[in-house]
């Protein structure tokens, strides 16, 4: 019995608790780039960016809390600076939809010339964000570091596995929903996330029945920069804060995007998890968890580990040749790509 | 027109010969790659010690040193190559005080210095695969190897009694040359190694890394990587999951930066770096600010000593050869004879020229062993109290 509470307790130390916050993060990125797809119509190459661009912001204004002595107590000062941090972003992306993607809408340029438009962007972007705050890691979390330590989880159950859960875990858990409850219900119950989705079903429909599409895609860019930018602070919080993992985010989150089903919003979150959850167990090594769990002479000598963790990334492409090859829709029918 | 240029190059040719010549020596360090920003205090160190011969009117009969400088990069070999081999053949430099990184010193070694017969001397080439490189002779260095460290730190795991330990090493040649000689060392004393897995700098997260480690157990962690990378980050993921919390910290970790970030969760880990202790190293830095320049910045002494070796060897061989004076530079650098600190270099330079012995300590308290090399002294680090102490040296 203790054997397999110890198991347990080594896969969620190490696995779920871990996976289930990089999954969250994954999703609230992933429902950025398909909003994008869905009411735009392309694949927006400059998401990992304005992640990385939401972030700096948060980080300066966090910077700033903390040098006027504002804080949370034992939660990170940077979810107080979220909401200036968002509405930079917002800024930017309204700013850079009105000089540089409009011109191409009006033209009614194909989704592959936006598409390679968006990599312009990106690059500027990557460009401005190390321009501001450099290359280096940044880091900005303060207050309590964990909701349980392993040391005090030992001691209080037993057991002689640990169970660690950070505060900035918790953190994403609870905001990834929220922020997932909000987003429905506006897609869902409003009357401007009604006039979104019918855009996104038939462009030129929702336009005769009177729908504003300037209004619309104002608005898709400034939830877009809400999410990227919650999604960035989450995962910098979580990790740390380097302008070249943002870049190096856009392909987990595009294989959760597309692995949904592009367009679709539950699909992302479901992309998002499923990624997350590969990436982490193939990667980890089973050796511990299975010397709990089998009789002792079938205790393995290797590590059981079905891919070095050097190769994590290449998961999120088997995954996404995977399914484009054999369901291009994704798990939840969206748009072809 | 044409008599006045012949009169004049005479003139200066007279000139020349009367002050004894012009010596050119090869500065090499890598000013542009991943480490540029410890290559101007190596330069400096070895320009140091080139005026400061050249000034004292003392070497090879008042002949003066040029310092010429070349660009290694560090990870391009092929530019490191190109580089050395411009400063011999259109500079004819005399001697070469570098290159910086393990890599580009193979290839130079290999490719210019053996071919063209120059004395090369690295002050920061530490991968244990040059203690055999066939140089004719030809390669020192006054950085010891990393397989003496790795020996340095199995011994120092060994006598706390650890016997299972699991290594992690940053993926370069640096991590992956140093992990190896600790295995072989550890294991050859009865050690066992749970896993040896490489981890990549500048990831955000290394808690997938961390798993597999602790998967594979072990009583401390070893970490070969570095303080400002992948290594802080292995260390934090393995705390805040509660994977290992001793650690084995070799030269690339143990700073100021690592207590300053970990404080005391770190508490009872230990580890060695090159012993940076000794007269000779205050002198240095003292000198080194004098001149402008971070005498305490890594390597930098070692650079002041290779330049210094260079110009002793070929007073005590009374001659810039290489050919001649390859031969003086473990002579010159070990036992017996006059110790010589830093600073010294005209003391030194007259008891060659008078005949004598010296035994050149320098910054590093240089001891040429075996192929070559820096016989290594590391100094054993402990932390308590979220501070590093100083237990130790070996």
């Amino acid at each position: 019995m203790t054997d397999l509470l110890n198991a347990l307790v080594a896969f969620s130390n190490f696995v779920l608790i871990p996976a289930t916050a990089y999954g969250a993060q994954l999703a609230l990125g992933a429902l950025g780039v398909t909003l994008i797809y869905g009411i735009l119509r392309f694949s927006n190459f400059a998401h990992g960016d304005t992640m990385a661009f939401g972030t700096m912001l948060t980080v300066l204004f966090t910077w700033w809390l903390q040098s006027l002595g504002v804080g949370l107590g034992p939660l990170p000062t940077a979810l107080l600076a979220l909401p200036a941090g968002i509405a930079g972003t917002a800024l930017l992306l309204l700013a850079t939809d009105r000089v540089v993607y409009r011109f191409y809408r009006a033209q009614k340029a194909k989704p592959v010339i936006l598409v390679i438009v968006s990599m312009g962007v990106m690059f500027i972007l990557n460009g401005l964000v190390r321009f501001i705050i450099g290359p280096d890691d940044q880091r900005f979390a303060d207050g309590e570091r964990f909701i349980i330590t392993a040391r005090a989880f030992k001691e209080m159950t037993g057991l002689d596995e640990g169970l660690a859960i950070r505060t900035t875990q918790g953190i994403t858990l609870v905001t990834a929903m929220i922020v997932v409850v909000l987003l429905f219900w506006f897609l869902n119950r409003t009357r401007t996330g009604k006039s979104m989705r019918a855009f996104s079903d038939n462009e030129d429909l929702a336009l005769l029945s009177g729908i504003n599409p300037e209004r619309v895609v104002a608005i898709t860019w400034i939830i877009v920069a809400a999410l990227a930018t919650i999604a960035g602070v989450l995962y910098g919080l979580d990790k740390s804060f380097k302008p070249f993992t943002y870049f190096q985010l856009l392909l987990p989150i595009f294989a959760s995007a597309i692995v949904g089903g592009l367009g679709s919003p539950v699909g992302a979150i479901a992309g998002g998890f499923v990624i997350a959850y590969s990436e982490v167990t193939i990667t980890y090594a089973f050796k511990k968890v299975l010397g709990y769990l089998l009789p002792e002479r079938l205790e393995p000598d290797g590590l059981v580990q079905l891919l070095s963790t050097d190769y994590k990334f290449a998961v999120s492409f088997v995954i996404l040749v995977i399914v484009l090859l054999f369901r291009p829709t994704g798990l939840f029918r969206g748009k072809a790509v | 027109m044409k008599k006045l240029l012949m009169a004049s190059a005479a003139a200066a040719l007279m000139a020349g010969a009367a002050s004894g010549e012009e010596i050119k020596v090869g500065v090499a360090a890598a000013f542009t790659g991943p480490l540029e920003s410890l290559a101007p205090p190596i330069a400096a160190g070895s320009e140091l010690a080139l005026k400061q011969a050249s000034d004292s009117g003392l070497f090879l009969d008042g002949s003066t040193l040029t310092p010429v400088r070349a660009d290694t990069t560090c990870v391009d070999s092929a530019a490191a190559v190109a580089a050395v081999e411009r400063i011999i053949t259109s500079d004819r430099v005399a001697g070469v005080a570098g290159p910086m990184c393990s890599g580009a010193t193979g290839a130079v070694v290999s490719n210019v210095a053996v071919p063209n017969g120059i004395v090369v001397i690295s002050p920061s080439a530490t991968s244990p695969s040059l203690s055999t490189i066939e140089d004719n002779g030809l390669f020192f260095r006054t950085a010891p190897s990393d397989a003496r460290q790795g020996q340095v730190m199995s011994d120092l795991v060994m006598e706390r009694g650890i016997e299972e330990v699991a290594i992690t090493y940053t993926n370069n040649d640096y991590g992956k040359g140093l992990a190896s000689a600790f295995e072989e060392a550890y294991k050859a004393a009865g050690g066992t190694v749970t896993i040896t897995a490489a981890h990549e700098d500048g990831k955000a997260d290394y808690s997938a890394e961390v798993g597999a480690l602790a998967s594979a157990g072990g009583e401390v962690l070893v970490v070969v990587g570095y303080v400002d990378q992948g290594g802080s980050g292995v260390v934090q993921a393995a705390l805040d999951t509660g994977a290992f919390d001793t650690f084995v910290f070799p030269d690339g970790m143990v700073g100021q930066a690592l207590v300053d970030r970990f404080g005391t969760a770190i508490d009872g880990s230990f580890g060695q770096n090159p012993a940076a202790a000794g007269e000779g190293r205050e002198l240095f830095t003292a000198m080194a600010e004098e001149a402008g320049f971070d005498g305490t910045s890594a390597f930098a002494g070692e650079a002041y000593d290779a330049a210094a070796l260079l110009v002793l060897a070929m007073q005590a061989a009374g001659s810039a050869d290489p050919q001649v004076y390859k031969d003086k530079v473990m002579e010159v650098a070990n036992a017996p004879g006059e110790e010589i600190l830093p600073g010294e270099l005209d003391k030194a330079l007259e008891i060659l020229a008078g005949g004598g012995d010296v035994d050149y300590v320098g910054a590093a308290s240089v001891e040429l062993i075996g192929p070559g090399e820096s016989g290594g002294s590391y100094r054993e680090v402990v932390i308590e109290g979220g501070e590093l102490k100083v237990i130790g040296y070996r």
